[in-house]
């Protein structure tokens, strides 16, 4: 005989939702809505990138504007080879990375490992401070000071408005990014790891270097990318310190121009809106747009990597 | 306000039954502890402990939480040194050897004493590499196959992961979590071995398991274990020592060594009515 469970003549007991949850409802679209805005801003600049984009590569064949050596779009007979300007991004992101990764990298291990807590507390501040200075100081202190006092009397050579000292503030301004990410991905480290080392008999620079580095090497990588999407991106220091000249070299010693300074530099010209030359703005976005993208995704796939190895 | 401290401290000291608190002679010491306290900033966590560990034998500490037994523990090969603001007062002797004295470098101590923690904390590496981890930062070079072999067999874990050493140790269940660390803890040839609750995490089946490798391990190494488990204490220790916190005259809660002894005869018949009170579970 199967029990009686359901009793359909029942009353008194209501187990259904006394009144309407309106609020719950609005929170809900108030939160989708600020997540929305993102995507629809991306996919906004994506078309609004790429219909003008199709426009240049319409009068511009594709492969003179990515294998072509010369950029001189504002004169008459302009051509448009974005090698330059790709050379000068590439020369200034690798001297800024050689310059943020190993100083971020050990300013965070000294900050995680070996300074005590009242130097931690003091330093990772001032650190972040550096974070904060507006990026047209830094291109300023680089033009001014960097190359005028101190790489003009090492090298005599260099020009006024060089790749160097670009790259080299530009490296100084990213510390603060990769050191603050490595330090939090290192300080979520368990603590029991370090335990667990310095139980078998490990020094400080063992614990840091053998458990504490591999374990937080995802969130130190995702700290490098963050970091070099910022160079790649980084405009005000180039527009000031490494002058506006396209120049297909790697010799860092003389002025470059890199995508970036290119397109606020015509941009904020007086370039007849639908001309060859302001399309052309638009396609070096593109560029730009598509290396960062693939640059984040080879990043993910490489931080998914890591803790599938980890976890 | 200083003299009446001091006042206190000798009554305290001449009121603690020492009957209890005097410790067993134990034949050829490993450790021997004399009057030992660790502080934490001002807060005494353990107080005037007299203690000897003896070779080759498990010597379990037992008492409710907060009694300072896992301080005590780590006092056995410095790891209070990593917490900033600790320090201790007494002698911790090593074979004779002061390890808190001047010329002892910690990392040489944590060579010969090992650890094995709460949690099995197997490093983001593969299950060689944890096992390896140990040998190569004290130096060795060369091919450690033969000895990760060695030391996971003599885990009891060999047969469970011999084909899959280069997996991560993440895969492994808590319970060969634990069994790997004590292989990597073996790999570095320590003398004693720090247990600190090792199977707290476990299931009773991985429990039962890590105690019988206990058993198996203390023919070839010293082993002190810090458990809630008293029925553990009871299977698996030859010694058991009994610690409790509680408040001096001036109301400062510390733990303290209520009693130490063989441990059939701790549990069977203990001399002390807090640790009665406590192995037949009416405080703790």
């Amino acid at each position: 005989m199967a029990l009686n469970t359901v009793d359909e003549t029942a009353e008194g007991l209501s187990l259904r939702q006394s009144h309407p949850r309106y609020g719950e409802k609005v929170i809900r679209i108030i939160l989708f809505a600020a997540a929305f805005v993102s995507i629809v801003t991306t996919f906004g600049i994506l078309i609004s990138l790429l219909i003008p984009s199709i426009e240049f590569f319409l009068e511009v064949p594709i492969t003179d504007f990515l294998f072509g050596t010369t950029w001189t779009p504002l004169f008459n007979d302009g051509e448009f080879g974005v090698l330059p300007l790709l050379s000068g991004t590439i020369v200034i992101t690798v001297i800024a990375i050689a310059v943020a990764i190993p100083l971020g990298l050990g300013a965070s291990i000294y900050l995680s490992e070996y300074a005590s807590s009242r130097v931690r507390k003091v330093l990772k501040p001032t650190l972040e401070v550096l974070a904060g200075i507006p990026t047209v100081v830094f291109g300023f202190f680089a033009l001014e000071f960097l190359t005028q006092l101190v790489l003009i009397k090492i090298f005599p050579g260099i020009e006024v408005f060089n790749a160097l000292s670009a790259g080299l503030i530009m490296g100084i301004m990213i510390i603060p990014t990769i050191a603050s990410l490595s330090e939090d991905a290192m300080a979520a480290v368990p603590s029991g790891l370090r335990d667990g080392a310095y139980a078998l008999g490990s020094t400080k620079r063992q614990t840091a270097m053998k458990v504490v580095i591999p374990a937080a090497l995802s969130g130190i990588v995702a700290a490098f990318v963050l970091g070099i999407s910022r160079a790649i991106g980084e405009t005000m220091i180039v527009t000031i310190a490494a002058g506006l000249q396209p120049q297909l070299s790697f010799n860092p010693l003389i002025g470059m121009q890199t995508m970036t300074s290119y397109i606020a530099a015509a941009g904020s010209g007086d370039l007849a809106t639908g001309s060859i030359e302001y399309k052309s703005i638009f396609a070096v976005g593109m560029l730009l747009f598509i290396l960062t993208f693939v640059m984040n995704i080879f990043s993910i796939r490489l931080v998914r990597r890591f803790r599938q190895a980890y976890q | 306000m200083n003299n009446n401290g001091d006042i206190t401290m000798q009554l305290d000291h001449a009121l603690s039954p020492r009957g209890a608190t005097i410790p067993l002679e134990v034949n050829d010491p490993v450790f021997t502890l004399d009057d030992v306290s660790v502080f934490y900033g001002d807060y005494e966590a353990i107080r005037n402990v007299t203690l000897p560990i003896g070779k080759n034998e498990i010597t379990a500490f037992i008492g409710p939480s907060g009694c300072g037994k896992s301080t005590l523990l780590r006092s056995f090969n410095r790891m209070n040194d990593l917490i900033i603001g600790s320090h201790l007062k007494g002698v911790v002797a090593y074979h004779g050897t002061d390890i808190y004295g001047p010329d002892v470098d910690p990392i040489e101590v944590r060579r010969k004493v090992g650890m094995v923690f709460q949690k099995p904390n197997v490093f983001p590496k593969s299950i060689y590499e944890n096992v390896a981890y140990g040998p190569k930062v004290n130096g060795a070079k060369g091919n450690l196959d033969d000895v990760v072999e060695e030391c996971l067999t003599r885990a009891a874990l060999w047969n469970e992961v011999k084909d899959d050493l280069k997996k991560s140790a993440y895969a492994l269940s808590g319970g060969q979590q634990q069994r790997l660390v004590i292989a990597r803890c073996i790999a570095v040839k320590p003398e004693v071995i720090l247990m600190d609750e090792p199977c707290a995490s476990l299931d009773p089946i991985a429990t039962a398991k890590i105690e019988d490798l206990m058993v198996e391990l203390a023919n070839d190494y010293t082993i002190v274990i810090v458990t809630h488990n008293m029925q553990q204490a009871a299977r698996v220790s030859d010694r058991t020592a009994f610690f409790t916190a509680e408040l001096d005259d001036n109301e400062v809660r510390h733990g303290r060594l209520v009693e130490f002894g063989r441990t059939r005869e701790l549990f069977s018949s203990p001399g002390d009515s807090r640790t009665e009170d406590y192995i037949s579970g009416r405080f703790g």
